[in-house]
């Protein structure tokens, strides 16, 4: 690794700007990064942060600014010379070629060669030789990165960088797919890479990963970059207000609650029993891979081996997809993506799809009233689009998920299912999922029963009434909120 | 920001298609054989595309579910088959209508169930079926071609026009299959079964969360699919006066190169029924063009092929600007 200049930051991005159409991403930001420096960059979803990397990483051109890597001006073509001057990307989304074995996807594209053929001994002592550096010498360089764990196909992608020699390397949101003892694993490694002298920039929603991590951060907002801070010098609410551009005073709002009738009993053998009342919020916390997901899904009757008898409003039937709409309970899907949204139809089709039956005339519907209701929801929810008509996949993360909530609303359910409600989406469009969770329990003419899942215990202590622990594949007994903290939780989860 | 509001888009991408025919239509024309616009001319390009067309048609719904039916020809030529033998044996318009579709219907349920409670892929269960379909259609036919040319009502769809029906301007299986198609396009738009249809193909894990009966629509689609397919069958029998087990070969091809032109995905959750049409009409117009203007096959086949690809291609960078 070279030596950088004495004087010169290991990375240094001056008032870069960039424009696509109209529309100004980038407004002129600047960003200064030193050898050994571990940088969190903080923002809303939409402040800028993926183009910014974008352009570190060569994807796109500014449009003006400059980039010096140790002192040296730094103009990447695209990704692969960027990646050659020293700069490597970990995205959320790994990019490993899973048929391929660990050693190859190390060396993809740089593959070193004897005459004409690969040097596979090279290319397996070296990606050894890297992975045992990591402190992850047990993973089998011969195995296809496919048959991997998340976690480990992540070091593979952090040796592949490290194989390119890269002095500056970028996390985007790295743990959102990690079990929590990984995530403590990332965290190790990324403090042993910035003590090897490289540059770590860190993305994350999560400010508490921020903490452990960064010396410094950087907030960006509307393509500025607001402000840079020491880290241990700033609080929580001074990040998000800076991040938000206003005071956020009440992040879990709490309006007054009645209790009302037993909505929902549900008993999965060998896992557990649960019931939600009228006006309320339960809450399932836990690990990741403890059995929450599965047991709201099971209630639902979307695990086929745990298919139930469920109670809903004193109706006891089998938990299927089709029943529970009728009798007004709906999910939202943790993952948008592959289950939540249909991405290619429009908001209004996403919107209106479970409710169809009900608006129907002899099967007919008509699109113009399903898109008269879209609209009316993207107007309550604030939910940020052209219009009913556009294509769901293109919007953010936040104005999809109040799109997913809407669906629920839209085929008046009572009973709402949430599986992790806020993941990935930023924190004005959490505090706006919040703020709808509580408005509708709290309705005076009719309110609702929610119940939750949720990875993130300060949003399940602050939204919830009750909050029951996962073990397991255990539903523990449901606690209310003014009973319970953190740390209780946490023993319930983990056992201790 | 883009001001295109999404009707516009939405029409230009309906466009697209019937533009390129447009101007496919209008080479021909300007620089070859004017005879492509003479009546007779019109004539020859609507007959020929009735039997794609009406198989598009049904096709369009497998293909917006994400399914595929490469079996297609060989159910036309089998219900063709079926069609023929019983029109030839003096049974009544309807029930050979109704016979020959109600056949359709069950092919298509049979490849659904296969699809859909064996969980097999439809690529490869298609694949399957285009040969046992083949197979019972040579069967039931002896492998002789059936005469069917006494059947006047049946011929009666895809005849040249007599003098005193030229105000039809084109054959009447041309407006059935119009009529077929705005049908299938209302379906597909106001009803709730075709925003499943939609809703399956663009995502089945979707559908299913919000309660969408996934299976049961996908039968349904492939049943649609069967019986189009039969009509496209009685269709061939009025165009050529007889069943023949052998006929309709590659037509699968055809007809699934008519609906992605016109626009569907073969992912699923896109597609369009008038779109299809018109890939079905493009295909046809580039075949009568050639050999009005003395093109050889094998010239004509590259041409063919090229514009699959390069509609393709151009609907894929529509898609990534819009």
């Amino acid at each position: 690794m070279s030596q950088p200049r004495s004087d010169a930051a290991r990375l240094e991005m001056r008032d870069i700007r960039k424009a696509f159409g109209a529309q100004i991403a980038l407004g002129g930001v600047s960003l200064k990064i030193q050898a050994g420096e571990v940088h969190a960059l903080v923002g809303e979803n939409g402040a800028g942060k993926s183009t910014l990397m974008k352009i570190l990483s060569g994807a796109y051109q500014p449009d003006s600014g400059t980039m010096f890597v140790d002192g040296q001006p730094y103009a990447p073509a695209n990704p692969a010379d960027g990646r050659q001057r020293g700069v490597g990307m970990i995205y959320q989304e790994l990019s490993i070629a899973p048929h391929l074995s660990v050693a190859e996807n190390i060396w993809l594209g740089i593959e070193p060669q004897k005459g004409l053929v690969l040097d596979r001994a090279k290319m397996r002592a070296e990606a050894q030789a890297t992975l045992t550096g990591l402190g992850h010498g047990a993973i089998d360089v011969d195995q296809p990165a496919g048959q991997l764990s998340v976690s480990h196909q992540q070091i593979v992608e952090i040796a592949r960088a490290l194989s390119m020699g890269c002095k500056i390397i970028v996390f985007d949101e790295p743990t959102s797919s990690l079990a929590q003892a990984d995530v403590q694993r990332l965290f190790d490694l990324i403090d042993q890479l910035s003590r090897r002298g490289l540059a770590i920039i860190y993305i994350s929603h999560f400010l508490e990963e921020v903490r452990r991590l960064s010396s410094r951060l950087t907030i960006l907002r509307d393509g500025q970059s607001v402000a840079c801070h020491v880290t241990s010098s700033i609080t929580d609410d001074a990040i998000v207000a800076e991040m938000v551009g206003r005071e956020v005073k009440d992040l879990y709002p709490r309006s007054e609650r009645k209790l009302g009738e037993v909505l929902l009993e549900a008993t999965i053998p060998s896992r557990g029993t649960l019931t939600l009342r009228r006006g309320e919020v339960v809450g399932l916390c836990g690990l990741v891979g403890a059995g929450r997901t599965e047991f709201l899904r099971a209630v639902f009757g979307l695990e086929e081996n745990l298919s139930q008898k469920i109670t809903i409003a004193g109706h006891t039937q089998l938990a299927e997809p089709r029943n529970n709409w009728l009798h007004r309970m709906g999910l939202v899907s943790e993952n948008r993506k592959e289950e939540g949204l249909a991405l290619e139809l429009s908001i209004a089709d996403n919107v209106c799809l479970p409710a169809l039956k009900k608006v129907a005339k002899l099967g007919f519907v008509s699109p113009a009233t399903c898109e008269a209701h879209t609209a009316e929801w993207i107007e309550k929810f604030g939910i940020r689009c052209q219009g009913p008509n556009q294509a769901i996949g293109r919007l953010s993360g936040g104005n999809q998920q109040k799109a997913a909530i809407a669906r629920l609303l839209e085929a008046d359910c009572d009973i709402l299912l949430l599986d992790e409600p806020t993941r990935g989406i930023d924190i004005a469009a959490k505090a706006k999922i919040y703020e709808i969770i509580d408005q509708l329990v709290a309705d005076p003419i009719r309110p609702r029963a929610v119940l939750m899942v949720s990875s993130y215990l300060p949003e399940l202590l602050g939204v919830c009434d009750r909050i029951a622990a996962v073990r397991r594949g255990q539903v523990g007994e449901a606690t209310p909120v003014a009973q319970t903290n953190s740390e209780k939780l946490m023993r319930a989860a983990t056992g201790v | 920001m883009k001001t295109t509001t999404s009707f516009t888009a939405k029409a230009l991408n309906a466009l697209g298609p019937l533009l390129a025919l447009i101007l496919i239509w209008g080479l021909f024309y300007s620089f070859g054989n004017q005879a492509i616009g003479s009546s007779e001319g019109i004539e020859s390009i609507v007959q020929q595309t009735v039997v794609i067309g009406i198989g598009a048609i049904g096709m369009t719904f497998i293909i917006i579910s994400a399914g595929i039916d490469l079996s297609i020809g060989s159910a036309i030529a089998l219900c063709s088959v079926i069609g023929a033998k019983l029109a030839v044996s003096d049974n009544s318009p309807a029930i050979v209508t109704l016979v020959t579709l109600l056949a359709g219907a069950a092919i298509g349920l049979a490849i659904g169930l296969l699809v859909v409670r064996a969980k097999l892929i439809p690529f490869i269960t298609t694949l399957g079926t285009l040969l046992i379909l083949r197979g019972i259609a040579l069967g039931l036919a002896h492998s002789q071609p059936i005469n069917a040319q006494e059947a006047n009502w049946l011929r009666f769809w895809l005849n040249s026009l007599p003098e005193n029906m030229r105000w039809l301007i084109i054959p009447p299986g041309g407006w059935l299959m119009i009529i077929l198609a705005a049908l299938a396009a209302g379906v597909l738009r106001f009803t709730v079964f075709g925003r499943h249809v939609f809703a399956v193909g663009s995502n089945e894990q979707t559908a299913r969360l919000c309660g969408v009966a996934v299976d049961r629509i996908k039968l349904y689609v492939y049943m649609i699919g069967g019986a189009f397919a039969a009509l496209s069958g009685l269709m061939l029998v009025s165009y050529q006066g007889q069943g023949d087990p052998t006929g309709a070969t590659g037509y699968e091809l055809d007809i699934i190169a008519a609906v992605v032109i016109g626009g569907a995905s073969l992912s699923g959750g896109v597609g369009s029924v008038f779109g299809s049409l018109i890939g079905a009409l493009i295909m046809t117009v580039i075949r009568t063009g050639c050999t009005l203007n003395g093109i050889d096959e094998s010239t004509t086949r590259i041409i063919t092929g090229t514009i699959i690809v390069a509609a393709v291609a151009i609907d894929r960078l529509r898609r990534k600007a819009a």
